[in-house]
């Protein structure tokens, strides 16, 4: 009877453990199904590499090009100001912060990832891109930049949250050993506890980006959404996130548009599947 | 507006099993939410017992749902294209189009900007960047920021077609990829009264204190109007389009209560009162 029991709740576990990879492959299955279609009327290089993005013409311009590096620069920016603040603060909690601050620390940023995306970029919409139009003397704050603010507090909590437990499991002995050694505290640090959680800290970054290159609502409501090629991080983007957003309502179920969408939708997902498997090396790197 | 829609939203969740059989779905274009809001609270108030439901989310959005079977009634601020009509008609639905109003379409500047009138052809130009400075508009020398709705919504595609393109289906004309594409009217409301370079288009209905709004002439040698209700109603004003409710064949029970409401006197004044223009 027990190992019945044993039995049913093994396979009840196995059953959740499959369930999350049948749902990605059922997923990505679907994404490919849909997405592909768009290549039967616009070739691939077409597509990726075009220029233009005007999907409700006649005939249509599917280009995505503009959108792939609005979503690049939005991210790179975002990556720019939240990993040194990010992992500054991870250094800080872990290793210098007294006891009583690290624990406001940590419960702040814990509610900084639980402000619902939307908010950020409603608050971003009436405090920051005025801001960014006034700072840098532009036509308009609905920038890339304003984008890459935004975003960096919300990749923020990830980074810090993973490379503060990197920096917690460098194994004491490493700090003691450095400081018997006649290192200052920072000298530890720097020489010998953040290499050593180094691994820890790339997946945290890594996890941090592919938090960033997948929110939607913050970046629709303040980068713009202007289809054009960025030559700097003071213009307006579009990212492929809100270009999903903003046109899936619109899009005939069917149509090229339609499908040049879901084909999109391939490509944020081969994004940032890349962006989770470096995450998972670095990982493996550390527990090797 | 969003509280609105958010209200009627909940609402529909904590009623809409009680009330299932007496309940409408309205969906549709943001430019009518407002107007559709204030007939189905009118509606509500003289018939406590039925229910109608308003969100909006633009035409496309509006009657895509209609041909999925999710709403009763789109609102449309465009007419519903060929390729809408042939997919209904694939899912057995048939869709029934009723002109309920009219919408003056402004277009709105900074009040800061000295430019206060614009031709057509102005517009097409600006809206497409062949001009990009506001010194080529009767301006000051200021790079245009323009600003336009997203894709999805009727105002877009009305304004890409009649001013853009000036009517000519042959034209090949297309905003300029610089233009912003924000995803509302009140976003685009908010962004011209910040923004003493932004040029934007919107219904009549959202114009305040903090925008301007263009007299403008068909070309130059016709008269510039402003965009007013009776400008719009005698013709002077020249950007105007028809409003829509599309229903799933010519409507019935409380679809037809409603929408004889709407074209009902008491309807049209409302129309009146939320700055739009009475087809009668």
């Amino acid at each position: 009877m027990r190992k019945f029991k044993e039995f049913i709740i093994e396979k009840l576990i196995l059953f959740s453990g499959l369930a999350s990879i049948f749902f990605v492959v059922l997923i990505f299955l679907f994404l490919l199904k849909e997405g592909l279609a768009v290549f039967k009327t616009v070739g691939f290089f077409d597509f990726l590499l075009g220029k233009k993005w005007y999907p409700i013409s006649e005939p249509a311009r599917l280009g995505i090009l503009p959108l792939i590096l609005g979503s690049l620069l939005v991210t790179l920016g975002a990556a720019l100001i939240s990993i040194p603040i990010g992992v500054g603060c991870a250094v800080y909690i872990a290793e210098v912060a007294p006891l009583k601050i690290k624990e406001i620390l940590k419960a702040g940023i814990e509610l900084l990832a639980a402000i619902p995306s939307v908010v950020l970029g409603f608050i971003g919409m009436v405090t920051l891109v005025p801001w960014v139009k006034h700072m840098f003397k532009i036509p308009t704050g609905l920038t890339a930049l304003s984008g890459s603010i935004m975003l960096a507090f919300m990749a923020m909590p990830t980074i810090v949250s993973i490379a503060e437990d990197a920096l917690y499991s460098v194994p004491k002995a490493y700090k003691e050993g450095a400081l018997a050694l006649g290192a200052t505290h920072w000298q530890a640090i720097y020489r010998v506890i953040v290499p050593a959680a180094s691994p820890g800290i790339m997946a945290a970054v890594m996890l941090g980006l592919g938090r960033v290159i997948g929110e939607t609502m913050a970046v629709m409501m303040i980068t713009g959404n202007a289809a054009v090629i960025p030559r700097s991080i003071l213009e307006p983007v579009r990212t492929l996130t809100a270009t999903i957003a903003a046109e899936m309502g619109e899009a005939v179920v069917g149509s090229e548009h339609y499908f040049a969408l879901f084909a999109v939708g391939i490509v944020l997902f081969v994004i940032s599947f890349a962006i989770n498997v470096g995450a998972d090396l670095f990982l493996h790197k550390e527990n090797k | 507006m969003f509280n609105r829609i958010v209200i009627a939203a909940l609402l529909s969740f904590c009623f809409g099993a009680a009330y299932a059989a007496e309940s409408i779905q309205i969906k549709g274009s943001d430019t009518i939410v407002n107007l559709s809001q204030s007939w189905a609270e009118r509606f509500m108030e003289d018939n406590p017992d039925d229910f109608i439901a308003v969100t909006g989310g633009g035409s496309g959005t509006g009657i895509a749902s209609l041909i999925s079977g999710t709403c009763d009634i789109a609102n449309a601020s465009r007419t519903i294209k060929e390729k809408e009509i042939a997919l209904a008609k694939e899912r057995g639905i048939n869709p029934y189009e009723i002109k309920v109003g009219l919408d003056g379409l402004a277009v709105v500047v900074n009040p800061k900007n000295p430019v206060d009138r614009l031709t057509e052809s102005q517009l097409s130009d600006i809206f497409t960047g062949k001009i990009s400075n506001w010194k080529d508009a009767g301006g000051e020398d200021k790079k245009i920021v323009i600003l336009s709705r997203e894709v999805n919504s009727g105002t877009h595609v009305y304004f890409k077609e009649h001013i853009l393109r000036r009517n000519d289906p042959k034209s090949r004309e297309e905003f300029a990829p610089s233009a912003l594409l924000m995803p509302s009217s009140q976003a685009i409301a908010d962004e011209v009264s910040g923004n003493p370079a932004a040029i934007g288009y919107y219904g009549m209905g959202y114009i305040s204190d903090s925008q301007k709004a263009l007299k403008i002439a068909k070309d130059e040698n016709s008269e510039y109007a402003s965009p007013t209700i009776e400008n719009v109603m005698s013709g002077k004003y020249p950007i105007s389009r028809p409003l829509y409710i599309y229903t799933n064949g010519e409507p019935k029970g409380l679809v037809k209560k409603f929408v004889d409401f709407i074209l009902s006197e008491d309807g049209q004044r409302i129309v009146l009162e939320t700055d739009f223009v009475p087809i009668n």
